[in-house]
């Protein structure tokens, strides 16, 4: 079987703990955690957990199921019609074309977020794979530090 | 009612009903242990290691079929107490252990006898629950019985700070439980059913593969009353010893690593495999890719993880087994034709008689597979049999014969040493009137031994035979077969005297080399009615047979030598 990328959303309890059953559950079954991010549901108790994932078709049918089976997860949702977004933070050298990179965050739903004296950060809010894309379009400006955010997905 | 968190605990065991406890007390649960001093509504029983006494709420649990509940300390209680829940965790046997914690404020600071409790129990239990706040106590406490009975049982753990069962409160125990996260699927879907039912009728050579979880659901009698309408064939995993009895002449015995010949050649020749609350696990199948190659597959799990985890299921069903056959039976009656399978049992039966589960008696040594058709011989159905882990377990679940349900207590998931005179200690306080017998080894008995206290404190009168080989003998096997005889650390002819050893600790003990001594060793240790150790010395070299290799194919069995034997319980 073809290993292929997924995106799950958990929704869980927002209580201590849950993100370690999460993760626990991963370390221990040996699967894959490409990304995760979690962050409270406004206005409820709970937690939205979105983790990209890889496998083949039965390791990805066990990580629903054996999500189910934690008792603080309400509902797992396999994506497959999705709008998936991922963030990521660039700082660079402030020797670096304010105009250029300006440009090219642009390209990328993004924009300048912060400059200092030495340096200047930029922001994408895009799919991974293009913000796969602008980590290497930006890589000829010296990049200082890069930070990846995670994925988010929601379904359409 | 105003009362501590302490007394919240005693309070909550008793509304659940719970008549036993096994414990062992320290200074993070000392405040539970102050208030159990002072109610009479549960009998304590002072195990003397908190391993012991997880694994004999388990045996109690086991034996009954109710939540078995085991107290112990923060730290190196919990630490110790977490091969038990691990034991429980993997035959989904519902427990509920209640560990100390240190107080609130010193939780994170590398507090005296202070461990993550719930971080270490995560992977081991069903659900764990640190208390956080005494008001949420109850609640937790019910949702613990609640959670561990129910859907596919588990243990469950409640981590209490000490500083939470010091503080007075006020105690109303929920009646009901209402988790919206977690609700287990119970009733199978009803067109699943319909095509599973469907494929019974049309199959030619189908076959009933018996796993624990008809145990867990006492669905016994169902499983019993299928076959017997439809007159299909059964194969028993390590766990369902019982279901079927021994004496009915479609059970084939047990299948899979130390399986019987036409129990391994049923499951590989059967074109439909009917697999009741059991999970193709890896000692079970063998070769996965040789496994079943010509069935089809209709599997029945309460959880749904474990259907299609390492096999592709035809007709997958999620749901309480019971419920499932009942209507499973309904869609049978009048429809299935028990002649249809005819030819199908004739080739299983000429499979039995070609290879039956057999052993070379000896008038020299004492032969392990005697002593344990011996002790069915002798106490039979009325006994309970538990057992710990390796050579003398396979032997016990391939030759005692097996009547009923839960009459079979054995550690098989997680193979745990050590686990069967604690659990015999469970299930004697549960069923007093019955004889229960702990088959082990030399091995595995020292890894509980201290329980001789605990059996004799409380007069808990359970049999230790000890089968002992002076080796530990299952590992001696796979050296002999795999390892050319290179006996790395498992030559156990350093020993202690067993019988002296239970003597010192008020017990009785047996020295026995011959068949007569044996039987007057057990009959007497029946009558004198104190915790006993025979010690019989057994066949040195004797070896579980028939066997399937590693990751070998399941049809491909090391057999016995061929004996002119009759045949034997399967």
């Amino acid at each position: 079987m073809e290993n292929v990328r997924r995106v799950i959303s958990v929704l869980v309890a927002n209580e201590s703990s849950v993100l370690s059953r999460i993760s626990g559950l991963f370390a221990g079954r040996g699967y894959n955690i490409e990304t995760l991010t979690v962050a409270p549901v406004p206005d409820s108790n709970l937690s939205h957990v979105t983790i990209a994932t890889n496998g083949n078709e039965r390791v990805f049918e066990q990580i629903t199921k054996q999500l189910h089976k934690l008792v603080p997860v309400y509902k797992v949702i396999e994506h497959e019609e999705m709008v998936e977004k991922e963030m990521v933070l660039v700082k660079f050298p402030i020797e670096a074309s304010l105009a250029d990179i300006q440009a090219l965050c642009g390209a990328y739903n993004g924009g300048i977020v912060n400059v200092g004296l030495n340096m200047f950060i930029g922001m994408v809010a895009d799919e991974p794979c293009r913000v796969g894309h602008f980590i290497e379009a930006s890589q000829r400006y010296n990049p200082i530090e890069i930070v990846r955010g995670g994925v988010v997905a929601i379904e359409r | 009612m105003k009362m501590n968190g302490a007394q919240m605990v005693c309070e909550a065991l008793i509304a659940e009903g719970v008549k036993t406890v096994f414990g062992y007390p320290g200074g993070a649960i000392m405040n539970v242990y102050d208030e159990i001093y002072k109610q009479d509504g549960f009998e304590h029983i002072l195990n003397r290691h908190e391993q012991a006494s997880v694994h004999a709420a388990d045996g109690y649990a086991r034996a009954t079929g109710e939540v078995g509940v085991a107290m112990v300390t923060s730290g190196p209680g919990f630490t110790n107490a977490v091969t038990g829940l691990a034991t429980a965790y993997m035959d989904s046997i519902p427990l509920v252990v209640i560990s100390g914690q240190v107080p609130l404020s010193l939780i994170g600071t590398d507090g005296f006898q202070e461990i993550d409790a719930v971080g270490i129990s995560r992977p081991c239990t069903k659900h764990n629950y640190l208390v956080r706040e005494l008001s949420e106590l109850p609640r937790i406490l019910k949702e613990a019985f609640h959670i561990a009975r129910t859907g596919r049982p588990g243990p469950v753990l409640v981590d209490i700070p000490k500083d939470i069962t010091a503080e007075f409160g006020d105690f109303v125990y929920p009646k009901e439980v209402n988790i919206d996260s977690y609700k287990p699927t119970i009733k199978g879907n009803r067109r699943q059913i319909e095509k599973a039912v469907d494929a019974i009728i049309k199959a030619k050579k189908p076959l009933l593969y018996i796993g624990g979880g008809v145990v867990l659901a006492n669905a016994s009698d169902l499983v019993r009353k299928i076959a017997d309408m439809s007159q299909i064939p059964a194969v028993e995993t390590l766990m369902a010893r019982g279901v079927m009895g021994h004496s009915n002449p479609l059970l084939q015995g047990m299948l899979g690593m130390h399986g019987n010949y036409s129990s391994n050649m049923a499951m590989s020749e059967t074109d439909l495999i009917i697999a009741l609350g059991a999970r193709f696990d890896d000692r079970v199948t063998g070769k996965l890719s040789e496994f079943a190659k010509y069935a089809d597959i209709i599997h029945v799990d309460i959880d749904p993880a474990n259907i299609g985890k390492l096999v592709d299921v035809d007709y997958p069903i999620v749901g309480d087994v019971k419920e499932v056959l009942e209507k499973m039976i309904e869609g049978l009656e009048g429809k299935v034709n028990p002649a249809r399978y005819a030819d199908w049992r004739e080739v299983l039966e000429r499979y039995d008689n070609l290879h039956p589960q057999s052993y070379v008696d000896s008038d020299e040594v004492l032969k392990p597979q005697w002593v344990i058709e011996r002790i069915g011989q002798l106490v039979g159905e009325q006994a309970i049999i538990t057992s710990d882990v390796g050579q003398h377990q396979m032997w016990a679940a391939q030759h005692y014969p097996f009547d009923r349900p839960r009459q079979w207590i054995n550690s098989g998931g997680l193979g745990t040493m050590g686990f069967g005179f604690p659990a015999a200690l469970g299930a004697k306080k549960a069923f007093p009137n019955k004889t229960v017998i702990n088959i082990t080894g030399d091995g595995s008995i020292l890894m509980n031994v201290q329980e001789l206290v605990t059996a004799a404190e409380y007069r808990i009168p359970v049999i230790n035979v000890i089968l002992n080989n002076h080796f530990l003998g299952m590992v001696r096997q796979w050296q002999t077969f795999f390892y050319d005889g290179r006996y790395s650390e498992t030559d156990l002819t350093f020993q202690p005297n067993f019988k002296a050893l239970a003597e010192a600790c008020h017990g009785i003990g047996y020295d026995v080399t011959t068949k007569a001594e044996f039987d007057a060793a057990l009959k007497d240790a029946i009558e004198k009615d104190r915790v006993a150790f025979i010690n019989v010395q057994v066949a040195r070299f004797e070896d579980v047979l028939p066997m399937v290799p590693a990751a070998g194919a399941l049809y491909n069995m090391m057999l016995p030598k061929k004996v002119e034997s009759k045949k034997e319980a399967k």
